[in-house]
């Protein structure tokens, strides 16, 4: 082993120059996460409220934290719902963005060009920009979409959509998904260039039905990129903030449509709670670990060559 | 595969290509086309679909609005610094990883690895009382601080990709013709990173000028409010009076991230994916 990919290695020299290369990305890493990390779980394990907030020191009380979480019904209840929300969110994006990445290479040149372009303009979008056109567009008294439901003869003037909690959701769900397909259908629509038209024309002329051609040759060919972007999906879902936080301030009870990322907003900087909060944000934390370690070990894959 | 699609597939095809963008594109040319109408165009009940008689109005009023021109120069400090300081660091790992064999190397990249898809929720209220301690919450030092970590990770394997990317034959020539390593590196690979180094610094760019997470929490201050901050707070005060207001916000705010989206767009995707399409 002493290749380095794109050229030959330098000699394995013993030299302290490439630790000294790490040194201010490593300080930048331990003061900003490194640090805030331990003093979380220190945190975690204090009962840090209010008054601890104003001085008075936080006594240690082990695990009472989460002692206190797990057996409070409203933490399982948000935990189930981020989780519901996340799966269903990247599902439906895997959905949409390999549907469309598929359909890409039968269109026409110029549809494709716009479909490109168009994917690539939502793509874009910083998020509370994109948040607020949605806001817009499902407003309830002159948002378009209510405008055009009701042009369709159905009952939707003025209706409210952020009022009811899956009403909420499935509002979320819809921007979300138009977020993040972009990424999908692009990666995916890469990846199917590569796949080998011999094995495909092969498969043709030995009879298998278009079908089958894209079940048993296309998708597995290009299985690790489908496997890869589907787990970033349910990463990126199962944080989904900014989007759930501004939807609250816009409508909606924050009760009923808390997710992990803003109940543990609302619990630390909210209220002060800053002990509680540092728990679930360990929880939640050491889900995302462990959820990352598959896309960990297929990044690396690529080291080792 | 550019092999002949039927024609009934090809039809199917391109009328759900159609349906995709008008679905793609509606919501930010609604955007731009809100921005340019005045407000008894906007409480119409019946929708106005293009902007002919539109005006500037609406960009008028947010920048004249202290707050808007605040949060903008907030902004630009946030992102210049967090740019800065992220690509210099981010350069000389780099460097390290990808022109160098040393201990530790791979848990180095490993925790990058890690570090990367740590959510900032995960974080954030230790981060919060940490800046508290250090009395840097409200400032542009405290939030270009986590933003720089935040963003490190990424930077560092997308540049190590591009370091990578330059053959060390050709430091090794100009070692032969008498450069030392470090001129021949600055000599040779250094301009070869250029579009790297671009390409890089648009993503930190990006990442500082949208993020909202951690500016909420770190800047509860009104006068310290980044732009994102500064929109979605307008919205409260003026939703139901003035989208077109709020519109206009939005479209200022997106025009340099698209711009700038746009130019670098194909580089960083095989950043995030690049190990599993090699396989």
């Amino acid at each position: 082993m002493t290749t380095v990919e794109g050229g030959k290695a330098p000699r394995a020299r013993r030299t302290p120059l490439p630790y000294a290369l790490l040194v201010p990305a490593t300080i930048a890493l331990v003061v900003a996460l490194g640090y805030p990390l331990v003093r979380q779980v220190v945190l975690s394990f204090q009962d840090f409220g209010l008054a601890q907030q104003f001085g008075r020191p936080p006594a240690w009380i082990g695990l009472q934290n989460y002692r206190d979480l797990l057996t409070d019904p409203y933490l399982w209840t948000v935990t189930l719902r981020t989780l519901l929300f996340c799966l269903v969110n990247a599902a439906a994006t895997m959905l949409v963005g390999v549907g469309l990445a598929l359909l890409m290479q039968h269109m026409s040149k110029p549809i494709r060009i716009l479909v490109q372009s168009g994917l690539l303009l939502a793509w874009a979008m910083p998020v509370v920009a994109a948040m607020t056109v949605w806001e817009w567009l499902f407003d309830t008294q002159y948002g378009v979409i209510n405008y055009l439901l009701t042009e369709i003869g159905l009952d939707f003037e003025g209706h409210s959509w952020l009022l009811q909690p899956l009403s909420f959701f499935f509002v979320a769900t819809v921007i979300v998904v138009w977020m993040s397909v972009p990424f999908v259908a692009f990666t995916v629509y890469a990846a199917l260039t590569q796949v080998s038209e011999d094995m495909v024309e092969a498969a043709e002329i030995d009879g298998a039905s278009g079908w089958q051609r894209l079940r048993h040759i296309v998708l597995p060919s290009i299985r690790p990129v489908l496997l890869v972007v589907a787990l970033l999906q349910v990463i990126w879902d199962l944080r989904v903030f900014t989007q759930i936080y501004i939807l609250q301030k816009a409508g909606g009870s924050t009760h009923d449509t808390n997710l992990l990322g803003t109940y543990i907003y609302r619990l630390g900087i909210g209220s002060g709670k800053f002990g509680m909060a540092a728990a679930v944000a360990m929880f939640m934390l050491v889900l995302t670990v462990v959820l990352t370690a598959p896309y960990v070990r297929a990044m690396l894959k690529q080291e080792e060559n | 595969m550019s092999r002949p699609t039927r024609r009934p597939v090809r039809i199917t095809a391109n009328v759900i290509g159609v349906i995709a963008f008008l679905v793609a594109v509606f919501p930010v040319y609604w955007m731009v086309n809100s921005s340019f109408l005045d407000r008894n165009e906007i409480r119409n009940p019946v929708p106005t679909w293009v902007p002919f008689g539109g005006s500037l109005h609406n960009y008028r009023t947010v920048f004249e609005t202290d707050q808007f021109v605040n949060a903008l120069k907030i902004s630009v400090m946030v992102t210049g610094l967090t740019v800065v300081f992220a690509l210099g660091f981010a350069f000389v790992a780099a460097v390290a990883v990808s022109r160098f064999r040393f201990r530790g190397r791979m848990s180095f990249i490993v925790t990058l690895l890690i570090i990367q898809m740590i959510p900032v929720e995960g974080l954030f209220i230790s981060q919060y009382k940490m800046l508290e301690a250090m009395d840097l919450l409200n400032t542009v030092v405290g939030l270009t601080l986590v933003y720089v970590a935040g963003v490190l990770p990424f930077t560092i394997w997308t540049l190590r990709g591009f370091v990578a990317g330059v053959p060390y034959e050709l430091e090794e020539a100009a070692m032969i013709d008498g450069c030392s390593r470090t001129q021949a590196f600055f000599k040779i690979t250094f301009p070869l990173l250029a579009p790297g180094l671009v390409a890089t610094g648009v993503f930190g760019f990006i990442q500082a000028w949208n993020e909202f997470t951690l500016a909420l929490v770190v800047m509860t201050r009104e006068d310290q409010r980044t732009l994102p901050l500064w929109l979605t707070t307008f919205a409260d005060v003026n939703r139901g009076t003035d989208w077109g207001g709020i519109m206009a916000g939005s479209t200022l705010i997106a025009i340099p991230v698209v711009v700038f989206f746009l130019l670098v767009q194909g580089r960083m995707v095989s950043g995030l994916t690049s190990g599993a399409v090699k396989g």
